[in-house]
């Protein structure tokens, strides 16, 4: 992994602030992660969570704050005491290193399953398109998909849809992964399909990833640290055996107590 | 009615000039109207107030002022300001701007009906703007634009007969010369209906022929038969409304 500063933490946000409107979701939010560590992020809807991956993700524009990638200024930064927004061109360099799989897939309909995963490597990162489809491959062989390489998209299964859009995020080669809720759009049965794949990538992978879930045994099997959220602020952050077996703190005991039953 | 066959025979050699004429201000028109219409269409979806401004009132004044109007005026007054253009380019001009207006309402309507997370998913894949909108968002849009789209252009059509007025030589103007011919006002402009209509015929054909093409890339419909081709009707059940003339000028968001 490349990384500009070495030591520096793989994700670091500093006082960061998001509003929507008068809605104030995340209020002076400070915390990072370090490189090739698993974050599990829980907290009830509408506590910040997926905010975070976006505002990671550049869909959404900070109010306010720093968020810093290896150390280096993402999207915003301080020219002396004034903070601007980082120009596009600059934000596209750090931006390489993260990639986010959605809730919903989005795959691209027009293309077919190996165009999905090609064209970013072959049009944003310039490889070459042999060695693009050689890569494609290897990765839809470890998503468990080789036969559907030439399918439309529309003909897979949300399951399927799913694993193909990991292997387009992984594609392009991430130091950072986002996952959003990745398994909540899936019927039950085929949530174990998609989880197993994510659990391979953790052991054979060194990629920072942060992950928004519902599915707190995997949370439990594959993080490295839980931070359970609540109106923007982290109440809790622990390892998940204690987190998951001995939390400290009444609003993460009652959350665990309704998500678990 | 033999001296009106005769009438038709004698000019027969001079449709095909006045049929030429019509296709060239149509298809002309047609593809500076789609340039115009991309053009405008993301000009008013931009942030910056600077270039969605003017691209609205653009869009307003093209379909706010009447086309024969607008047509006069770049052939007649135009000139008085030093820019003086053949009458083809006249026509073409005037209904492209005109349609262009209408069309880049369709555009911008089109663009926003494909699904936010496309826009995310080619954000997080780290492409450009113009990469985004060519690869992912427009092959999309461009399925679902192209039934209103195949509204303007018989629009267009019609619309170009007023290019008589500013002396081309079109197929309107040979319907008018084969009255005079003939002195057979029920004859003539029945003939001049009759062959605007199977233009419009052949331009819905070839439009519902790109729309399978773009819908087939999208996984969507399969290759049609030969009978389907000439039904004017798309055979693909289309995931917009039913398209109207009032919602292709502009009611749809």
């Amino acid at each position: 992994m490349t990384t500009s500063t070495g030591t520096a933490p793989a994700i670091e946000f500093r006082d960061v602030v998001k509003r929507f409107g008068d809605n104030v979701v995340l209020d002076g939010l400070n915390f990072s992660v370090p490189q090739g560590q698993r974050i599990t992020l829980i907290g009830p809807s509408g506590s910040g969570k997926t905010t975070i991956l976006r505002l990671l993700m550049t869909l959404e524009e900070l109010s306010g704050g720093l968020i810093l990638i290896d150390g280096d200024p993402y999207t915003h930064e301080y020219k002396g005491d004034k903070w601007v927004a980082v120009p596009e061109k600059r934000r596209r360099v750090v931006r390489k290193r993260v990639g986010m799989v959605f809730q919903q897939f989005n795959l691209f309909p027009n293309m077919s399953v190996l165009e999905n995963i090609i064209e970013s490597p072959v049009h944003v990162l310039g490889k070459a398109k042999d060695e693009a489809i050689a890569d494609a491959e290897r990765l839809l062989d470890k998503v468990g998909m080789p036969e559907k390489r030439d399918f439309q998209t529309n003909q897979l299964s949300g399951g399927q849809q799913q694993r193909v859009a990991i292997a387009r995020a992984l594609a392009m080669d991430p130091e950072i992964l986002l996952l959003d809720e990745v398994t909540s759009a899936l019927d039950p049965e085929i949530v174990a399909d998609v989880l197993d794949v994510l659990r391979e990538i953790a052991d054979t992978t060194d990629i920072t990833m942060l992950l928004v879930t519902h599915e707190m045994q995997f949370a439990r099997e594959v993080s490295d640290r839980v931070l359970m959220f609540d109106k923007g602020q982290i109440v809790e952050e622990a390892d998940p055996e204690t987190m998951f077996t001995n939390p400290r703190h009444d609003r993460t005991k009652a959350f665990l107590k309704a998500v678990l039953g | 009615m033999s001296a009106d066959i005769q009438s038709l025979i004698n000019r027969l050699p001079s449709l095909g000039d006045a049929v030429l004429v019509t296709l060239q201000l149509t298809l002309g028109g047609a593809v500076l109207a789609m340039i115009v219409a991309l053009v405008l269409g993301f000009g008013s979806r931009t942030q910056s107030l600077w270039v969605r401004g003017p691209s609205r009132v653009i869009v307003e004044f093209f379909r706010g002022t009447s086309l024969v109007v607008q047509l006069f005026w770049v052939f007649y007054v135009l000139p008085v300001f030093g820019f003086k253009m053949e009458a083809l380019a006249v026509g073409i001009v005037a209904l492209g701007l005109n349609y262009g207006a209408y069309g880049s309402e369709v555009v911008r309507g089109s663009i926003a009906s494909v699904p936010r997370g496309q826009w995310e998913a080619s954000i997080a894949l780290n492409m450009s703007w113009f990469h985004r909108v060519r690869r992912v968002i427009f092959p999309q849009a461009w399925a679902l634009m192209i039934p209103m789209l195949t509204n303007l252009l018989i629009q267009l059509l019609k619309g170009s007969a007023l290019a008589y007025y500013i002396t081309l030589h079109d197929l309107n103007f040979w319907t008018v010369q084969l009255r005079r011919a003939n002195s057979d006002t029920i004859f003539s402009y029945t003939v001049g209906l009759l062959v605007y209509f199977v233009i419009a015929y052949l331009l819905t054909w070839g439009m519902n022929w790109l729309e399978e093409r773009a819908k087939r890339r999208l996984g969507r419909g399969t290759r049609p038969t030969l009978a389907e081709m000439f039904r004017t009707k798309p055979m693909v059940t289309s995931e917009l409304p039913a398209t109207t003339p009032s919602t292709a000028k502009g009611g749809l968001v």
